[in-house]
């Protein structure tokens, strides 16, 4: 499997990660060569084999949707992980444009 | 004494017995650090002042006789799992500025009997990787040869244990991050059974597949250790409720009577070092001079699994990660758009080898490629664990080595990810089918590096493979 520039260009738009020009092709390169490798994994036969999801053999663990208390210093420390913040909301980008 | 050598037996006796306090004990493993840490890196954040006031706590405790197994014990925990109200980065930029709001429930437990945090250790950038080359806050060296890799991911830790910085540590495995610097490093590092012990705050790389254990100087530290951290937690929906074995007294038992499957194809992968292969072959024979039976058994998709590894766990990164992106917490890179914002975030505070696999995994998991990759790889997995259920019929323990060779130098594999991704060949089957496994160390090669001999159990089979390992450990 060779992975092209243009298919970098995708999944790097995709995964939100901004790529130099000279990136693209150092990863297409390196890419192709482990799908190369992956591929092998074809010379498996598993027309008969189910997928393997997680392997505890636990099945529907629920509980209760029941709102937890949270102490106000935990509050104050997820908000003072905020990158910017007014008073003590979130600041963030607009979304959604003028136009 | 040279307290910072100690074991967490032995630094728990001389505790016990008032040979020296906890505040030593502690004082002892920060002048290591400080003595060391310029130049083997292992520590990113040291909490010198928590750890004094820790470890006088401790002492107060001991003075009171409230002691547990691990009050005034001093530790170190690798910089992916977080620690409430400590600074957690995981080792990349994007989470430079990060203290921790919450903590996992392994170090709770661990804290909760009064040991004393050192501080956070040095590791491949959100554990991706098997040198500790891929951490943003330089590489750790390994203190046994400095111009070569301590293993990774968590490198940091097993150096910090070989070293003796500290008395253990706490690190993560998802396809070998414990057992493979462990055996790199030459210290003892245990990979539980996935749902044994909590994930709970630890930076998810591979949902399925991330786990976390300890790495310590004894197998019997890691068994205690064991007792303590595993078990059913609420917050983790994939923890067994099951009841908890006394590890540190089953592992103590003889271990006559046992069956050791030699499995041929970790014997015969390309690459496995002729000198690693016959120490490990050395140490079945004394096995067999215990009175364990040795078999050779078959595990026919062991060939398979790095490239299944590769596929399943990318894609669970891939998904996990998206949850970086400067918005809620971490480094924010403010652009003129939101899409700049989060794409600029995500390049600069995100290590070369954290792009790669983010990458790989978009990219299986984007349309036409689902199926043949994601899918195909889920029943490869299937394969790869049945391999593993067919012979524990057969057999109780497998026995292998942990890292096809012994330690390679800064430098060397990191302009090729996959031969980088080919020294997890011996140690990722055991990930994919959720199953224990223990590296020992096993003495050095002619080059004086260590060699680590892997032990792996059935799912939920802990004690018997701390058994064997600590056989193996005590006849060195």
């Amino acid at each position: 499997m060779s992975i092209s520039r243009s298919d970098v260009e995708h999944v790097a738009k995709l995964a939100r990660i901004h790529l130099s020009e000279s990136e693209k092709e150092y990863y297409a390169e390196q890419l192709s060569a482990i799908f190369g490798y992956i591929d092998q994994l074809n010379e498996v036969d598993t027309t008969q084999v189910e997928g393997t999801v997680q392997v505890t053999g636990l099945s529907n663990i629920a509980r209760e949707d029941t709102v937890v208390e949270c102490s106000q210093d935990v509050v104050q420390d997820i908000q003072n992980q905020f990158p910017q913040k007014s008073c003590d909301l979130l600041q963030v980008k607009q979304i959604l444009s003028d136009t | 004494m040279e307290l910072h050598t100690l074991s967490i037996a032995e630094a728990r006796k001389g505790l016990d017995d008032k040979q020296f306090s906890s505040v030593e004990l502690t004082q002892a493993c920060l002048e290591r650090i400080a003595q060391r840490n310029d130049e083997i890196n292992a520590f990113i954040t040291v909490t010198e002042e928590l750890a004094l006031t820790e470890a006088q706590k401790a002492d107060t405790r001991i003075a009171q006789g409230e002691v547990e197994m691990l009050t005034g014990i001093p530790f170190g925990v690798k910089d992916a799992i977080c620690v409430q109200g400590v600074r957690t980065t995981g080792a990349a930029k994007i989470l430079d500025n990060y203290t921790a709001p919450y903590e996992a429930t392994v170090i709770t437990r661990i804290r909760k009997q009064g040991a004393v945090l050192l501080g956070k250790q040095n590791c491949d950038g959100f554990s991706h990787g098997a040198s500790n080359e891929n951490s943003m806050y330089g590489p750790v060296k390994n203190p046994i040869d400095t111009t070569k890799v301590p293993g990774g991911s968590s490198g940091g830790s097993a150096a910090a244990v070989a070293d003796n910085q500290c008395i253990f540590s706490i690190g993560g495995d998802t396809g070998g991050s414990i057992r493979q610097p462990a055996s790199l490093c030459g210290v003892v590092g245990m990979r539980p059974s996935y749902g044994r012990n909590s994930r709970y705050g630890i930076m998810a790389l591979a949902s399925s597949l991330d786990v976390i254990g300890p790495l310590t100087k004894t197998v019997e530290d890691a068994a205690l250790l064991m007792e303590i951290m595993a078990g059913h937690d609420p917050k983790d929906a994939t923890t067994v409720v099951d009841h908890i074995p006394d590890y540190s007294k089953k592992s103590q038992t003889d271990v006559a009577g046992l069956k050791i499957g030699v499995p041929k194809e970790y014997f015969s992968q390309d690459g496995v070092d002729q000198e690693v292969q016959e120490r490990i072959y050395q140490n079945i024979k004394s096995l067999e001079k215990q009175g364990c039976t040795v078999v050779e058994v078959s595990l026919p998709h062991t060939r398979y699994a790095i490239a299944a590894y590769y596929v399943l766990m990318s894609s669970e990164d891939s998904s996990n990660l998206a949850r970086l992106d400067g918005v809620r917490y971490g480094v924010r890179e403010a652009q003129d758009t939101l899409y700049n914002t989060y794409s600029n975030s995500r390049a600069e505070g995100f290590p070369e080898e954290v792009k790669r696999r983010i990458m790989m995994g978009t990219y299986v998991l984007s349309a036409g490629y689902y199926e043949a990759y994601y899918k195909k790889a889920q029943k490869v997995r299937t394969l790869i664990a049945q391999d593993f259920e067919t012979v524990f019929s057969q057999v109780d323990v497998l026995i292998s080595a942990t890292s096809p060779f012994t330690a390679f130098g800064i430098g060397e594999k990191s302009q090729d990810p996959l031969s980088m991704y080919l020294a997890d060949v011996l140690v990722s089957p055991a990930s994919l089918a959720g199953v224990p496994a223990l590296s020992v160390p096993v003495g050095t090669a002619s080059n004086g590096l260590p060699i680590g001999l892997q032990v792996i159990g059935p799912r939920l089979g802990e004690s018997c493979v701390l058994q064997v390992g600590n056989s193996i450990f005590n006849n060195q």
